[in-house]
């Protein structure tokens, strides 16, 4: 608190009249919501008969729900593949770019471009492009001699998916990786190539340790994420009734409660969705304290 | 092998990598032009060039039946109001964790920025009973009333860069007799316009991209957003829609924010790199 202009008199008021719109979203919005839905989740009701308190009911119904372990399992498997994917594949792009080459903005526009438009139109386009025989995936792989793929019958939809999702967030992990690389020193590597260092020992002695931040950050906003990506699987995927061939948790939360009005128990996978997620972060920085250098 | 052949072999390995992986990036967007400017007999040809080429799928997205106008109205108006309310709500909670000296200052910012973490599943259904208590499901409110309650990100973002405005620019101007209010508004919102088109356009493109949210609260066609709408449509192909048309759609949906891109790349650009190196 060494900082800071001190508010005057009346500007008492007007300090509290600029922060209220943010203490009010924090009680209402954030920790009053969270409050809210670990209420609801120990409580059935569909919002048109009373509540009824339900105890320990909605939890222990997640053990026995077969549909909300598929979910759970598909959530884990996608960002399995996604976040790894995400990661990987947008810190070779960057380091790629920034080898100082031509073109680099043209090329940082394209692989930007997903980040920008709406998951929603591009995955109508997607949808097409999937098409088993319509689709112009299969006529390339059927032109090079290959067998149609149902891209999105059950048993692939899953990979197809993670494709899309992949394609749609490299663009944002590359910008980050990019701002991570250019800020290492050029003396780095200068210094190293006295030393006598080869490629392949600068890129894992001096590349990697000081990109750590990036891929830590990369990996954060990428898991958070992958457990609420629905916009995507949502097009792709959704069939009648709110179900999906690749259902996840966040679509079993929006099924139970605005499909089946069972908002205790959306409530409750909500729940167990935050739980999860804080987990993985208390692991990431837990990770970040150990690995992640900082200059 | 001598170093600048070396180099070359890299560069050409550089440039068909690149270039290979841009194909991939772009090819869905140049096949959504083509198809929108084909023929509905045509949808399924295999051309990049559609031959012959019309733009009557465009001309019936604006036919009555469709009421796509509307929607995009809906998608402007909403994504609007948020921005407004996220500029100024974020803002002013900037401008008092960066530049005012108050208690409980270092324990409001924390709790700000653990809320960045909670997924926002956990919120939805308290928000969802609340509108629903307040007779609002079916109306846009509920998409942008809560816009104007401030927002972690978009706070920390005007924060930081609050912090590299010179502190003496604020001592001057005490000296001078103005007010918080005044210091705030004619010193501290001019001087941060790149920040806050970096907000803004963040801010408008989640508005403008977001589906969970309006499928929630306005999920019936036609009064509805684009993002809903062109899902609705897509739907609709299964019973005899046209793809052309609903590529035209998509087309136009993200047109205002490829233009917004275009022009102010280095914004999008910045807003991420602020978001993300500083932490």
């Amino acid at each position: 608190m060494e900082y800071g202009l001190k508010p005057l008199g009346k500007e008492r008021f007007w300090l509290l009249l600029l922060l209220a719109p943010t203490i009010i979203g924090l009680i209402l919005g954030a920790f009053g919501s969270i409050l809210a839905t670990i209420v609801l989740s120990f409580m059935r009701w569909d919002l048109l008969s009373k509540p009824v308190w339900a105890g320990l009911e909605n939890y222990t119904a997640l053990f026995t729900n077969e549909k909300f372990y598929i979910a759970l399992t598909n959530t884990i498997k996608f960002s399995a593949m996604y976040v790894p994917g995400v990661v990987i594949i947008s810190m070779f792009v960057a380091i790629l770019l920034n080898r100082k080459i031509r073109g680099i903005t043209i090329f940082r526009t394209i692989y930007f471009l997903p980040c920008v438009t709406s998951a929603v139109a591009t995955a109508l386009i997607w949808n097409m492009i999937y098409g088993k025989d319509t689709g112009i995936l299969n006529y390339f792989i059927q032109s090079l001699g290959g067998k149609p793929i149902c891209w999105l019958c059950t048993n692939n939809a899953m990979l197809s998916v993670v494709i899309v999702n992949i394609w749609g967030a490299i663009g944002e992990g590359m910008i980050i990786f990019l701002a991570g690389l250019t800020a290492i020193p050029r003396e780095y590597y200068e210094a190293a190539k006295v030393d006598g260092a080869n490629g392949a020992h600068q890129f894992f002695r001096i590349t990697i340790p000081l990109v750590t931040p990036s891929i830590f950050f990369v990996t954060l906003i990428s898991t958070i994420n992958a457990f609420q990506a629905y916009d995507y699987i949502y097009m792709l995927t959704r069939r009648s009734q709110g179900d999906s061939s690749v259902p996840v948790v966040v679509f079993s939360i929006y099924r139970n409660a605005w499909n089946f009005f069972n908002y205790g128990g959306a409530s409750a996978q909500a729940i167990e969705l935050a739980i999860i997620v804080i987990a993985l972060m208390a692991i990431y920085f837990w990770m970040e304290k150990r690995y992640v250098v900082y200059e | 092998m001598t170093n600048t052949k070396q180099k070359y072999i890299l560069d050409l390995v550089t440039y068909i990598l690149l270039i290979l992986g841009a194909v991939i990036m772009i090819t869905p967007f140049l096949w959504m032009v083509a198809t929108s400017f084909k023929l509905p007999a045509d949808q399924f040809t295999k051309t990049l060039i559609p031959n012959p080429a019309t733009i009557k799928n465009f001309t019936d997205l604006f036919g009555t039946h469709l009421n796509f106008p509307l929607m995009f109205y809906n998608s402007f108006l909403i994504s609007g109001l948020i921005t407004v309310g996220q500029l100024l709500t974020c803002a002013m909670a900037a401008f008092c964790f960066a530049v005012v000296n108050f208690r409980f200052r270092n324990l409001l910012f924390t709790l700000l920025l653990i809320t960045m973490m909670i997924p926002s599943q956990v919120t939805l259904i308290p928000n969802f009973i609340i509108f629903k208590w307040l007779h609002l499901i079916g109306t846009k409110a509920p998409l942008w009333i809560p816009a104007f309650m401030g927002g972690a990100f978009g706070t920390f973002l005007l924060r930081q860069y609050f912090l590299t405005i010179p502190r003496d620019l604020v001592d001057a101007a005490r000296v001078d007799g103005a007010s918080l209010l005044r210091i705030f508004w004619n010193i501290y919102m001019p001087l941060s316009k790149p920040a806050l088109a970096a907000l803004a356009i963040f801010t408008f493109q989640g508005a403008w991209n977001d589906l969970l949210h309006p499928l929630i609260y306005l999920p019936a066609v036609p009064n509805t957003t684009l993002t809903v709408g062109l899902a609705f449509f897509q739907q609709q192909i299964t019973q005899g829609g046209k793809y052309t048309v609903l590529m035209a759609g998509g087309l136009i949906s993200i047109l205002p924010l490829i233009l917004v891109f275009f022009f102010a790349q280095r914004q999008f650009i910045e807003g991420i790199s602020l978001s993300g190196m500083k932490r």
